[in-house]
């Protein structure tokens, strides 16, 4: 390579940072590309991460938290009974204007029913186009739930569910409920190009799409009439980097400005970097151990409450999770509502586990399955080497535990089926309603499914009665009540041992002002700002 | 030589047909349903598991599923991803010059050294620079291209601030596609910043993707050459004063070429193997990458229409070298 080249190589970098200063670029290292521009059919983060500057939707979460805030509707009401949600929509928020399509009109209600009846129907026009799999719209419960959606005028929208849902406004929230618009859908429809919608978006978010290259780099610019003002930012990259430490290489020569996941191994060099910040939040997620309480010995809690007591959670924490996790107590995060700190953990006690084995009828000790995913996941970064360590505590106690582990699909479908005795998984949340952990992971329906999420198999009714309750309930501050009972009763039975909760780490380049963390790891670059 | 390429040709049919059949069955045997892996933790109701399996037809029997990609293939169907639901045509096509640019690069890398490098060895056989080049050669074909990529990286991206650390081209350049290779786009739209920083991006994956094929070339050039060297006519062509350069360009070369071409022919497909880490390492939006992703989510269509499209690729390449065998040497091609 000759000299003169490198020295254009050089100054071409120099340019591109120049012109980077003048049209103030943020450039995110983002992991992978996103299936597409339908937030309805995604099932990843990194695809909702792909929509986020592109979309609204009817309710947001607040930037950094968990709180529900107007998005398309500027306000609502919930009748008292709990089932009818008359939202009142934002006037005058201007579609994206894009080479794809010129909106002729501004955001109304159709588009609200546009979106609900596109998931819902199965006969709607494009209830089939790109994928007929709404997956979140289904999980979440809706095609069960909505009874009604009606447009009351252009600027109301009335949605009746047939039973009162609290978590049901969060849910509104979620990236699948993203808003589209039906002009532009009518128009693809028309041309015999209906795809195109979810291809080309046009959205009222934030930024509206400029180009797509896959696997390369997402392009979007700052759209001018966006309802909550311009974004402070005009351009805004998504540099595709799937590998960590190439991610680390490039905030460090700074070819971008913030990077998600990064390897743990390089955590200490990042932290060292004087032009890089860490930033950190508990995410909201947990890790734990379940324990198949339909299954004997496990059916009976003083069998669960001595493997519990027999586990070193802290010797866990610091050889596996370094410092990217916190003993987890609870099955709900710290940073969700309703986190009832004065719970107290089983403490790490082997020869009270010991005593309560005999006393549960096993006092030389019992045999038992353990088994370890065999992936690496937001709330466990080595369930292998968990249980070993989980295999050598309860070794102490004289309980023999073998290690199982199966490919990862199939891993999910025996321990939902319940075929293990004790096994690992987590959860990251959805709609930051504890509804969304408490219910979904440790509720009768999902444990009497041979595919629901509740692998403890945990059916136990003054908890189900309690969990039930706080669903049909808005008042907030009665629902904390009752999960925090919730907690206390999950406490005293341990259907779960709680391992950690992962911490969400962002390495971010100090040019870039006020970027929040999202709990739900999500990347919002809205508000975000780069110092000259 | 018609007569010969045509012979050729009937072996492409029979080869293509049992790739499809190869391919449909072993993403098949990978675990995991490719709907399941898409629920995650959350799971998936066992009715609508039953409903979407049976919109993807994998409900019907193996032998049956084969026979309508079969028949969906014979139209030029080579179906939709089951992640982005796009034609796996139109993502291939998307990819693919991402992919060809940088093997073509690579291998132009590794013949421009590899070549001179095999030859200068055996001329000078068991000189200093004879055994430099074994030794190097051996080192490179048994670097892992992982560990290669990212020390490459480390020195020249990161201490030294030589190379881009990774991707096709500065985010700054937007540069509409027109043939999808971006060293030719940036010229064509008259962006010499773009050409230099695409150019940029280039030679990292370059020479670590052009490693292993330059260390194969380098040794067998210099095998070839030493057989061909202590051949009778060589002898002959010395002492008839022959200059020595001739010799060796002429006379020696033109024989030891014959097993490099098949060499060269063969590392197509080491490079389209090492593309797939090499894409990884360096966020090159190529096939190989895209591959990878298809295996970690059970996307069938893609690992098939994929599969297939390389191997015939590969396929119509080694026919070209077997032709271009027959052109070296013209006593291969009356033979058959």
């Amino acid at each position: 390579m000759s000299r003169s080249f490198l020295l254009a190589t050089i100054c071409a970098s120099a340019l591109v940072a120049a012109s980077a200063a003048s049209a103030k670029t943020l450039v995110f290292c983002s992991e992978g590309s996103p299936e597409n521009f339908y937030p309805g059919v995604n099932t990843t983060g990194t695809s909702f991460d792909g929509n986020e500057p592109i979309y609204n939707r009817i309710v947001e979460f607040e930037r950094g938290g968990t709180k529900v805030v107007p998005g398309l509707a500027e306000k609502w009401s919930i009748s008292e009974d709990g089932t009818v949600y008359t939202f009142n929509l934002r006037r005058g928020v201007k579609w994206h204007n894009t080479r794809a399509f010129k909106p002729t009109r501004d955001f109304n209600a159709d588009d609200i029913m546009f979106m609900i009846e596109r998931q819902w129907k199965d006969s709607h026009p494009y209830f089939r186009v790109t994928s007929a799999n709404h997956s979140y719209f289904s999980d979440m419960g809706f095609p069960k739930l909505l009874k009604s959606v009606e447009k009351v005028d252009d600027y109301t929208v009335r949605i009746t569910i047939n039973r009162p849902e609290a978590p049901f406004l969060a849910n509104l929230a979620m990236p699948f409920a993203a808003v589209q618009s039906k002009e532009y859908a009518d128009a693809m429809l028309k041309a015999g190009t209906p795809e195109k919608i979810d291809q080309d978006p046009i959205g009222t978010g934030p930024f509206s799409l400029v180009q797509y290259q896959k696997d390369a780099v997402i392009r979007y610019k700052a759209w001018p009439q966006y309802w909550g003002g311009k974004a402070k930012i005009d351009d805004l990259v998504y540099s595709i980097t799937p590998d960590n430490s190439v991610r680390w290489a490039k905030l460090q020569r700074g070819e971008c400005h913030v990077m998600p996941y990064p390897n743990p191994a390089d955590l200490e060099a990042i932290a060292k970097d004087p032009n890089v910040t860490i930033l950190e939040q508990p995410g909201l997620n947990i890790g734990y151990l379940a324990f198949q309480t339909q299954k004997k010995p496990f059916d009976d809690v003083r069998v669960r409450k001595a493997m519990s007591m027999a586990i070193n959670k802290k010797a866990i924490i610091d050889a596996v999770y370094l410092t990217t996790g916190v003993a987890a107590k609870n099955p709900i995060p710290p940073s969700m509502w309703s986190y009832n700190d004065k719970v107290k953990d089983d403490p790490y006690d082997p020869q009270a586990a010991k005593k309560l084995l005999a006393e549960a009828g096993f006092p030389n000790g019992m045999e038992t399955d353990l088994w370890a995913m065999p992936v690496q996941r937001p709330y466990n970064p080595n369930a292998r080497r968990i249980a070993e360590l989980m295999q050598a505590d309860l070794a102490k106690i004289g309980v023999k535990a073998e290690i199982k582990s199966y490919e990862w699909g199939e891993y999910r479908k025996r321990v939902q089926e319940g075929q293990h005795q004790m096994a690992m998984l987590g959860w990251t949340g959805d709609n930051g309603d504890p509804d969304n952990f408490l219910y979904t992971l440790l509720g009768c329906a999902s444990a009497q499914s041979n595919s629901g999420s509740n692998i403890a198999k945990f059916c136990y009714k003054p908890y189900e009665d309690i969990v039930l309750k706080a669903k049909t309930i808005s008042d907030q501050a009665e629902r904390t009540k009752l999960y925090e009972q919730a907690q206390v009763i999950f406490k005293e039975q341990a259907p779960w041992f709680t391992i950690a909760h992962a911490v969400q780490l962002k390495p971010v380049r100090k040019s870039v002002v006020d970027f929040k963390l999202s709990p739900f790891g999500r990347h919002n670059f809205y508000g975000v700002d780069i110092k000259e | 030589m018609v007569r010969f390429i045509f012979t050729r040709l009937s072996l492409v049919v029979p080869t293509f047909i049992g790739i499809t059949l190869i391919v449909f069955v072993l993403v098949r045997l990978i675990p995991g349903d490719p709907i399941e892996t898409m629920a995650g933790e959350r799971g998936i109701d066992p009715a609508r598991l039953a409903q979407l399996r049976h919109e993807y037809g994998f409900d019907q029997p193996v032998f049956v599923q084969y026979l309508y990609y079969l028949g969906r293939l014979f139209q030029g169907d080579l179906g939709r991803s089951i992640v982005t639901h796009e034609a796996v045509i139109t993502e291939f096509k998307a990819l693919f010059p991402a992919t060809v640019e940088l093997a073509v690069c690579s291998i132009i890398f590794a013949l421009c050294l590899g070549l001179p490098a095999g030859i200068i060895a055996a001329v000078r056989r068991n000189s200093i620079f004879d055994h430099g080049v074994m030794g190097a050669s051996l080192t490179g074909y048994s670097m892992p291209i992982f560990w290669w990529g990212l020390l490459l990286i480390l020195l020249f991206s990161v201490q030294l601030g030589f190379t881009p650390v990774s991707g096709r081209i500065s985010v700054m350049f937007y540069v509409e596609s027109v043939t999808g290779f971006l060293l030719v786009d940036t010229l064509l739209v008259g962006d010499y910043d773009a050409f230099r920083s695409a150019l940029a991006h280039l030679i990292l994956p370059t020479i670590v993707l052009g490693t292993r094929p330059l260390a194969v070339i380098a040794r067998m050039t210099r095998s070839s050459m030493l057989e061909v060297l202590g051949e009778d006519y060589i002898r002959t062509a010395r002492a008839k004063g022959l200059p020595a350069y001739r010799v060796i360009a002429v006379h020696a070369l033109r024989n030891a070429l014959i097993p490099v071409v098949t060499v060269i022919g063969l590392q197509v497909g080491v490079l389209f193997t090492g593309a797939i880490l090499t894409e990884t390492i360096f966020s090159w939006p190529g096939v190989g990458k895209w591959l990878i992703e298809g295996i970690n989510r059970r996307d069938y269509p893609v690992l098939q229409g994929g599969t297939l499209i390389i191997g015939a690729i590969i396929m119509i390449i080694n026919l070209l070298v077997d032709v271009t065998y027959g052109l070296i040497n013209p006593r291969i091609r009356y033979q058959r």
